[in-house]
């Protein structure tokens, strides 16, 4: 196990927005397969860590390497660059992204949210991009519902298809931002069962949730971050077993209440 | 006072004004199709990077929007042949128009733009999509549904702002109208019948915008 | 450049003149126009159903015929039925007309977009209705109306352009005559734009002035 490469590093990364440090050092390293939770009060920069890794936000320190690649910037005479617009396409594609508003394209049905990046960035063809796409809805529950448009179907039936889009472009590495955040209490099940799923298919995800019981159930690891830097880091029974910091101990307390 | 209404005078010449209309139509279709290139440049330039863009997009809809239309048709017309261009009075016209119809439209894609949710546009991000391509296959189309309806208003406008093609004597409608109000001296009938073909033709392309709206999903 | 500026000096007093005259029609349309939009906008909304039906088909034909028809409508059909005007004074009632529908239908927007709350409560308190029309309803809709108000000033001085059609010596008809006898085109036609867009531009930073006043309170 030792001599096997992490997919994902994260190594003293830093980040703030003008004046205010929003990760403070934060170091973090996921296995080929691993299912990571990360948890903590809103403001932890948990958000903010995941749109670092898909290069949605760009951070002052630090390495991301994913797949022994170091992503979104180059090194040239000791100072760093942010990567061309097209490379960092490249690195984002790799890695798949679910938003807590599902941000389905809304002049695309389902079937064509998962089919579009299918088409322009992997460059399948249409018939090809078809059948994927009609096969990730089918593994998510929606075969039926491909030509619907985003206006048409349920808050649990667009994150679905959010999260076919994203696991439709074979990302090694997949990124879900509180998927359940904005969804009616009735349908956060039907969502999880889909996470779920995945999980058992051998997916690598990174999850910030506030769902703990399912952050529990599906997670190899739990990560508890406060304040910008990672606090716990260690399997579900011992996070959620005897908690070993009083921040933790104090936040587990307010969210079961 | 005694005016008695004859309108066999108008019916007689009624071919000339439908030719009018067509051919005010066609002016708008012309103008309106290169001025939606112009605003859909403007635009995105608008929200772009480019400092210097965005200050010649801010003077150019700043500039139009407050010149009269007219200034700017004559200018056009008498001036670029001065500068060595020669258009014929259509092709002036049109381009007159077009830079017209732009300035507008570019206010109207503007705000089509704003309208359009972040999240989406990071969502095409984070597939992998380029900035050229998120632009092309998420934004704009976004934005264009979003601006169908000031686009149409627009149209209608510029299409009664073809009427201003009749002073450099382009045949369009009000062209027509005012050639057969001299000859008969059926003043009353002739205003009305080319008030009334303007109305009309306006609601047409209203209704059949609506129709085109709700041929494309609301979002 | 020179014998440009030469030429704009001799013909100062023509061009002033006619953008004086520009400036007075517009004015008096925006006056007239403000009038009848007022009318119209209160009819629209509150009026007997005849009434409404006849505002709507003005404001509607108004809407949906281009402002040079209305001109040249409005120079040529009153001769025939007895009423004599020049053509300035036609081309201010067309102007005013014109106005008048788009101010009638944006006060219509502006009225309806109140909440009605506003009006139960002036009710509740005693207020007449024609009481609460002028205390409570219209201050708050000439508020938020101002800006298209001020916008349709523009489109107005913009439109005031076209009655050099019907011979009205205003600023671009005093602009043409001047290049007849220069045949300066570019230059006084560009000229002519400077003074228009800086007419507008004036009268659009008036109106936020304004607006800036009228948001303190």
């Amino acid at each position: 196990m030792e001599n096997v490469q992490p997919l994902l590093e994260i190594r003293g990364l830093h980040k703030h927005f003008g004046s205010v440090e929003v990760l403070k050092g934060v170091d973090l390293t996921l296995r080929r397969g691993e299912v990571v939770s990360i948890i903590g009060s809103s403001g932890s920069g948990k958000t903010t860590l995941l749109r670092c890794v898909n290069l949605l936000e760009e951070f002052q320190d630090g390495d991301i390497v994913l797949d022994g690649e170091t992503i979104g910037y180059s090194i040239v005479n000791g100072r760093r660059h942010r990567l061309r617009d097209r490379e960092l396409s490249r690195q984002r594609s790799m890695t798949g992204m679910v938003f807590q508003s599902f941000n389905l394209f809304p002049h695309l049905t389902a079937a064509g949210n998962v089919m579009l990046g299918l088409r322009k960035v992997r460059r399948f063809g249409k018939e090809e991009a078809r059948s994927i796409a009609e096969r990730w809805l089918s593994r998510v529950g929606l075969a039926s519902r491909s030509d619907h448009y985003p206006s048409q179907l349920s808050g649990g039936q667009q994150q679905r298809v959010a999260i076919a889009r994203a696991l439709a472009m074979d990302p090694k590495l997949v990124l879900l931002d509180e998927v359940t955040s904005a969804l009616d209490p009735e349908l956060v099940q039907e969502v999880l069962n889909t996470v779920k799923g995945i999980a058992d298919d051998g997916a690598t995800l990174l999850i910030v949730t506030h769902e703990m019981r399912f952050a529990r159930d599906v997670s190899h690891r739990v990560v508890f971050m406060d304040q910008g830097q990672v606090v716990e880091d260690a399997p579900p029974a011992e996070i959620f077993g005897n908690s070993r910091s009083q921040r933790l101990a104090e936040f587990l307390r307010n969210t079961r209440t | 006072m005694g005016y008695t209404l004859q309108f066999g005078a108008i019916w007689a010449s009624f071919d000339k004004l439908m030719s009018g209309l067509a051919i005010g139509l066609g002016l708008a279709i012309a103008a309106v199709a290169i001025g939606t290139c112009f605003g859909l440049l403007a635009a995105f330039a608008s929200v772009g990077l480019s400092r210097i863009g965005r200050m010649i997009v801010t003077c150019y809809v700043m500039v139009i929007r407050n010149l009269p239309l007219l200034v700017l048709v004559l200018l056009v017309y008498f001036a670029l042949p001065q500068a060595g261009i020669r258009l014929d009075k259509y092709e002036s016209f049109i381009g007159a128009l077009a830079l017209y119809s732009g300035a507008y439209l570019t206010e109207v894609f503007r705000a089509g733009l704003t309208a359009v949710p972040k999240g989406v546009v990071e969502a095409a991000r984070a597939i992998g999509l380029t900035r050229i391509q998120t632009n092309v296959f998420v934004t704009a189309p976004i934005m264009l549904r979003n601006a169908l309806p000031s686009l149409g208003n627009t149209f209608i406008g510029m299409f009664k702002d073809s009427s201003i093609a009749a002073a450099i004597a382009i045949p369009e409608l009000t062209f027509q109208a005012r050639k057969i109000n001299v000859d008969t001296f059926r003043v009353v009938e002739t205003w009305i019948v080319a008030s009334g073909l303007y109305i009309a033709a306006c609601f047409a392309i209203a209704s059949l915008l609506r129709r085109l709206e709700r041929r494309f999903p609301k979002f | 450049m020179q014998t440009f500026l030469d030429q704009v000096w001799i013909a100062r007093w023509p061009l002033w003149d006619g953008f004086l005259l520009t400036i007075e029609i517009a004015i008096s349309a925006i006056v007239l126009g403000t009038v009848v939009g007022c009318i119209c906008g209160i009819q629209l909304l509150f009026g007997p159903a005849i009434s409404r039906l006849l505002f709507r088909l003005y404001v509607d034909v108004m809407r949906g015929t281009p402002v040079l028809v209305l001109i040249l409508a409005a120079f040529y059909i009153p001769s025939v039925v007895g009423i004599s005007l020049n053509a300035t004074q036609a081309g201010i009632l067309a102007l005013s007309l014109f106005a008048g529908a788009h101010i009638g239908e944006l006060l219509r927007g502006a009225l309806q977009a109140i909440p009605p709350g506003q009006a139960e409560a002036a009710r509740s308190i005693g207020l007449t209705f024609p009481q609460t029309l002028t205390y409570v309803l219209l201050p708050q809709a000439l508020r938020s109306a101002l800006p298209p108000w001020i916008n349709t000033g523009v489109e107005l001085i913009k439109g005031s352009s076209l009655l050099s059609i019907i011979g009205v010596g205003e600023l671009l008809l005093k602009t043409q005559e001047v290049i007849g006898r220069t045949f300066m085109t570019i230059e006084f036609y560009i000229f002519a734009g400077l003074l228009y867009l800086a007419a507008n531009i004036s009268l659009d930073q008036l109106g936020k002035m304004i607006e800036r006043r009228v948001q303190g309170r």
